[in-house]
């Protein structure tokens, strides 16, 4: 069974189609790349899966079931976490606090046990604040801990970003532009980063990604998209060599020209 | 964690005792004024605490605090008011059966006053939060709003504009501080558990909230009813403190006035919030002079009643354009922060 499976998904805004007939099969531990121009729809497709939009047509299946049309906070639940192209840390809160929280939402206590700090809320907070640190260990920012989230540098932000998402218990990851704003060297540390939690977490992993050496070089499967369209598929090697691929960037780059 | 928790606590205990101490003085020793004020610091320390923790901590800007506070007032006076109380005040049409035959102890009408605020607050709460920012202070305003009116006009419930009287003047320092002080503790409590800081996660961004696993919907009704449970119990307290209670009492004024407290003391600090509810119930007696007539020496300036909430809607304006984080911004006291200042040795972590 895949773990993720949608099928002729579509997203209309108004008379924009942001994302047209969008087809796609995750099987388990893969990490599969998603590309294309800016406005292609890339995000937008990310936002259906991870609950944020409602598609106008077409299913989501998460490991055999129908998710579309759920709520963000029950898709994370259920196992879909995510990071956003554009970060969104909670900005007055340590970067500890901003991992734990990513524990809260499987936490077993209720309101008034967490309040009343009855013995089971204490052992959850104690594994909470546990599970944080050693995700931090994870992506490298123990010595950060206790400092705001929004005073690190952007690198340090992307991953933390990571281990929040991580938090949450995920099955499937969605990163938006994880490479976004990294200098070479911490690309390099990313993408050991991301073939090292997929081992240890047992993670699928769906990104976006516009660093095309990152992408060709940690996916083992690419979509591309253009104006909402899957214009190819297949391993990156061939995705490379694509004449409809190279005339889509290439349209970019006329544009962007004149 | 904190290396120092067995000493905080201890400390939290002994200021806990100092507090008490000071309030069994002032009962014994304070004027009937004093006593007054101390009273109405506590009452607007258990409102503003508890309003902080939807508007400040959540990030909700809700403008009901009135409707809650005036249910709360209405729902433990008429439980605390004996049958003949109540048939002598309630002339135009008699007070509804079984209102008008119950008469419980103080205590079981306030935990009753949190009870009923917590409920509406509940049931609000679900047409409230589909609206978001701008949106939700107006549905909320609006609410606050229909609230007065309702007591305005179930004259067989709450006896209409003209109020209840008589009420008997239970609240003592012991209950308004006790109260006080619980209050603070819980809600203090809540804001430190990871409840409290998928509530803060709310405030700062709601999407990356979501994408955490937070039912967003669900954690803010719980700040708002939790809210409204406090602010029940307050206005109970208040109910029996002042003995006479008529829906003009609940206007958005009593909204206005909390909002100022929160955002003078740091919109998102408790301790912002018992300062808040301090400087301006202290500041709005001493600024009674300004109502007053005045003499200058060369000229006598008439007295202008409601002259001192001018002064305070100026002080807001301020605070809004010079000072919007208030006194605390979103930091809280902690002994840690005490001991670092005086110097006081403490192992840091
Ligand atoms: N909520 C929305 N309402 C209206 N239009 C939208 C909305 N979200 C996205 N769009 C439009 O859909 C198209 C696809 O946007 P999307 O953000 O998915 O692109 P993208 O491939 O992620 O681009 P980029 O590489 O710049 O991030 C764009 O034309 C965008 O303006
Ligand atoms: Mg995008």
């Amino acid at each position: 069974m895949s773990v993720l499976s949608v099928g002729h998904l579509t997203m209309k805004f108004g008379g924009l189609v942001a994302v047209n007939d969008f087809n796609l099969e995750l099987e388990k531990g893969e990490i599969v790349g998603l590309i294309g121009p800016n406005g292609a729809g890339k995000t937008t497709v990310f936002n259906m899966i991870a609950g944020y939009y409602v598609p106008t047509e077409g299913s989501i299946l998460f490991q055999g079931r129908p998710i579309q049309g759920r709520k963000a906070n029950q898709i994370t639940k259920a196992g879909i976490a995510r990071t956003f192209q554009n970060i969104r840390l909670f900005s007055e809160l340590s970067v500890i606090e901003n991992v734990m929280i990513g524990f809260h939402c499987r936490i077993r206590s209720t309101f008034l046990g967490a309040t009343l700090k009855l013995p089971l809320y204490r052992r959850e907070e104690k594994r909470m604040a546990e599970g944080a640190m050693k995700l931090l260990e994870e992506v490298d920012l123990t010595d950060v801990a206790h400092e705001k989230a929004t005073s690190l540098p952007y690198g340090k932000q992307r991953r933390l970003e990571i281990a929040r998402a991580l938090a949450t218990g995920p099955a499937l990851l969605l990163l938006d532009e994880p490479a976004a704003g990294m200098n070479p060297s911490e690309t390099q540390d990313l993408l050991q980063l991301i073939l090292r939690i997929r081992k240890d977490y047992e993670l699928t992993v769906f990104l976006i990604e516009h660093d095309m050496k990152f992408v060709m070089e940690i996916c083992e499967r690419l979509k591309v998209l253009d104006y909402g369209t899957t214009i190819a598929e297949g391993p990156p090697h061939e995705i490379q060599n694509n004449p409809r691929v190279i005339e889509a960037y290439l349209g970019e780059v006329q544009r962007a020209q004149g | 964690m904190d290396p120092n928790a067995n000493r905080n606590a201890l400390l939290s205990v002994l200021g806990t005792m100092l507090v008490l101490a000071m309030v069994h003085l002032a009962g014994s020793h304070g004027t009937e004024y004093q006593i007054r004020i101390l009273n109405n610091i506590a009452i607007f320390i258990i409102l503003a605490v508890s309003y902080n923790l939807i508007n400040g901590v959540t990030g909700q800007f809700s403008l009901a605090p009135n409707a809650f506070v005036a249910l709360g007032a209405y729902t433990s006076s008429l439980l605390t008011l004996t049958p003949a109380e109540k048939e002598i005040s309630f002339i135009i049409e008699p007070c509804i059966w079984p209102l008008s035959v119950i008469t419980t102890p103080f205590i079981v009408s306030l935990v009753a006053a949190g009870l009923v605020s917590a409920l509406l607050a509940f049931a609000m709460g679900f047409p409230v939060f589909r609206t978001r920012g701008d949106y939700l202070a107006i549905v909320t305003l609006g609410f606050g709003e229909v609230v007065r009116v309702i007591a305005n006009n179930t004259q067989s419930i709450t006896n209409g504009p003209l109020g209840l009287k008589g009420i008997a003047e239970h609240t003592t320092l012991w209950w308004s501080w006790g109260f006080a002080i619980v209050t603070i503790f819980l809600v203090a409590r809540l804001i430190r558990s990871s409840y409290g800081m998928a509530m803060k996660a709310i405030k700062y961004d709601e999407a990356a909230a979501e994408a955490v696993g937070i039912n967003t919907y669900w954690h803010k009704m719980l700040a708002f009813t939790t809210s409204g449970f406090f602010q029940g119990i307050g206005g109970g307290l208040l109910a029996h403190l002042i003995t006479t209670i008529s829906p003009t009492l609940f206007t958005f004024f009593l909204t206005f006035n909390l909002l100022i407290i929160i955002v003078m003391g740091g919109l998102g600090s408790t301790t912002g919030a018992v300062l808040g509810a301090f400087l301006f119930t202290w500041g709005g007696e001493w600024l009674r002079f300004v109502d007053e007539p005045m003499d200058l020496g060369f000229t006598e300036i008439p007295g202008i009643p409601g002259m001192r909430m001018v002064i305070f809607s100026c002080i807001l304006i301020f605070i809004m354009i010079f000072a919007r984080h208030g006194i605390m911004r979103t930091r809280e006291f902690s002994w840690n922060w005490l001991c670092g200042k005086l110097g006081i040795g403490g192992r840091l972590r």
